[in-house]
């Protein structure tokens, strides 16, 4: 099966920092991919990595180029305009008539459950909620790979949940997931493969149940033990 | 002291009785200012913000060279605009010289320097925060730079003001292209230049006066302008109207379905 991605001994570098090294992986399609390791493990740079927008420096990287992408970060930027103009942006950038382009933003705005805040400045609205309308700018493009660099993170254990349920809910639709998170419970019950990245390098690659019931190297068990203390 | 408040008063009966020279010298200033703002900014706002986001091999230099241009005398500007200008040089065709044009125009040169570092700043540090989510939505690299300068418009109305102030203030350029011809090129800081080498100081100090409340009542208009629409902006209507087919199809979805 041709997969999604196909990285081989990625390296990326900022200046002096090695944010990524001769990182190995293969991404299908439908995965629910979880990527978790502490700040600075190089999680957010292997997502951009994937996105596309930090070019490895070395290693080979290849992706499906057919398959459309769609990034969500951990603190979306919402322009000062209205709810779905900002939901519509994404989809005129991509080649829609505007009119069209609001139209389908409407939809996508149903689709996280805003429709009713579409007349709204985006600004205005809450943590959660922008999350939500940047999950519907992402989820309107129609990507059949959706990356997100820890989504719920500043978020009140309310807007976790809906954006979670969302998640879940675009997985369901045969969409593939690729999430970076600190929230371990969150992990368990989205992922169905984990990634346990320390300082850049890919340190452990499992199936959920098997990386917190398995034996796990020894950094990552230290982490694992860390974090659910 | 005596010269402070002797100036005031003549600045206010100057205003009150609406000496027609001196409408003329103020509107001239507003409109030379006015003009020479806005060839500037439409090429200033551009320039910085596809400065502000492109990288390039020599983009050091070059904003090394722009910054630098910040701090042009006005003279120097003058005396180039001029050479420009003059019946010899290389627009002496245009027979500008000591025309409003040539004023407009050594304007234009002197704040576009301004406009665009200012802007350039402005979105480089907006691309630095938020333009890879742009690009990741697909905009390349000069739409980036237009939608984040629709974004910052507000903050990008102080650059405005910064570039009006540097142009009706300034009297070097002014006076060297426009030769301060009386009821031609003659503007507020000519005349001051004017009556300081005729010794009425008090009259130089009130047309001062007079810049400076121009200049503030301008600052007050944009304030005002950039105030009522951050709040039409900022408005928030309870529920926006949803089309029953949107509705429709959001019962029609329910929660499979998620992707398309």
């Amino acid at each position: 099966m041709k997969p999604l991605f196909n990285l081989h001994a990625v390296g990326v570098q900022f200046g002096k920092f090695r944010a990524l090294t001769a990182c190995t992986l293969r991404v299908e399609a439908g995965e629910r991919l979880a990527l978790v390791g502490s700040n600075g493990s190089g999680k957010s740079t292997l997502l951009r990595t994937l996105h596309g927008l930090v070019r490895p420096q070395s290693g080979g990287f290849w992706h499906d180029a057919q398959a459309r992408q769609a990034m969500l970060f951990q603190r979306p930027y919402m322009l000062r305009a209205s709810v779905l103009n900002n939901v519509a942006l994404g989809l005129w950038l991509n080649g829609l008539p505007w009119k069209q382009a609001r139209d389908q933003a409407l939809q996508a705005l149903g689709r996280v459950g805003l429709a009713d805040l579409a007349g709204r400045n985006a600004k205005a609205l809450s943590g959660g909620q922008q999350q939500r309308v940047a999950l519907a700018r992402a989820w309107a493009l129609r990507p059949q790979v959706l990356l997100l660099d820890e989504p719920t993170a500043s978020l009140d254990p309310t807007a976790k949940r809906e954006v979670e349920r969302l998640m879940a809910e675009f997985a369901d639709g045969g969409m593939t997931l690729i999430f970076s998170s600190h929230n371990l419970g969150q992990v368990k019950r989205l992922a169905s493969r984990v990634i346990y990245l320390e300082h850049g390098r890919l340190v452990a690659d499992l199936p959920t149940p098997d990386f917190f019931n398995g034996p796990l190297p020894a950094a990552a068990e230290h982490f694992l033990k860390g974090e659910l203390a | 002291m005596n010269t402070f408040s002797s100036s005031a008063s003549t600045a206010f009966s100057l205003i009150t009785s609406l000496d027609p020279t001196l409408a003329g010298i103020v509107l001239r200033s507003l409109a030379v200012s006015a003009c020479a703002c806005a060839i500037a900014c439409s090429s200033g706002l551009l320039l910085g913000a596809w400065l502000g986001v492109s990288r390039f091999r020599g983009r050091g230099a070059v904003l090394a060279v722009l910054n630098t241009a910040l701090a042009l005398p006005s003279v120097v500007v003058g005396l180039v605009v001029y050479l420009l200008l003059s019946r010899t040089g290389p627009l002496g065709f245009l027979g500008w010289l000591f025309s409003f044009k040539a004023m407009v125009l050594a304007q234009a040169v002197l704040v576009l320097p301004v406009v665009t570092a200012l802007v350039r700043q402005t979105i480089e540090d907006a691309d630095r925060s938020h333009g890879e989510q742009f690009q990741s939505l697909g905009a390349r690299r000069f739409m980036r730079s237009l939608i984040l300068l629709w974004d910052e418009r507000y903050a990008l109305l102080t650059v405005l003001i910064a570039a009006f102030g540097r142009a009706i203030s300034e009297v070097g350029a002014v006076m060297v292209v426009g030769g301060n011809i009386d009821g031609f090129t003659r503007v507020m800081t000519t005349s001051i230049a004017l009556e300081t080498s005729k010794g009425d100081l008090p009259l130089a100090l009130a047309l001062g006066i007079l810049l400076l409340g121009v200049v503030l009542l301008l600052n007050m208009l944009i304030a005002l302008v950039r105030r009522w629409r951050e709040q039409l902006d900022d408005r928030l209507p309870d529920v926006a109207p949803v089309p029953a087919s949107v509705l429709a199809a959001q019962s029609a979805q329910g929660v499979q379905g998620a992707q398309p």
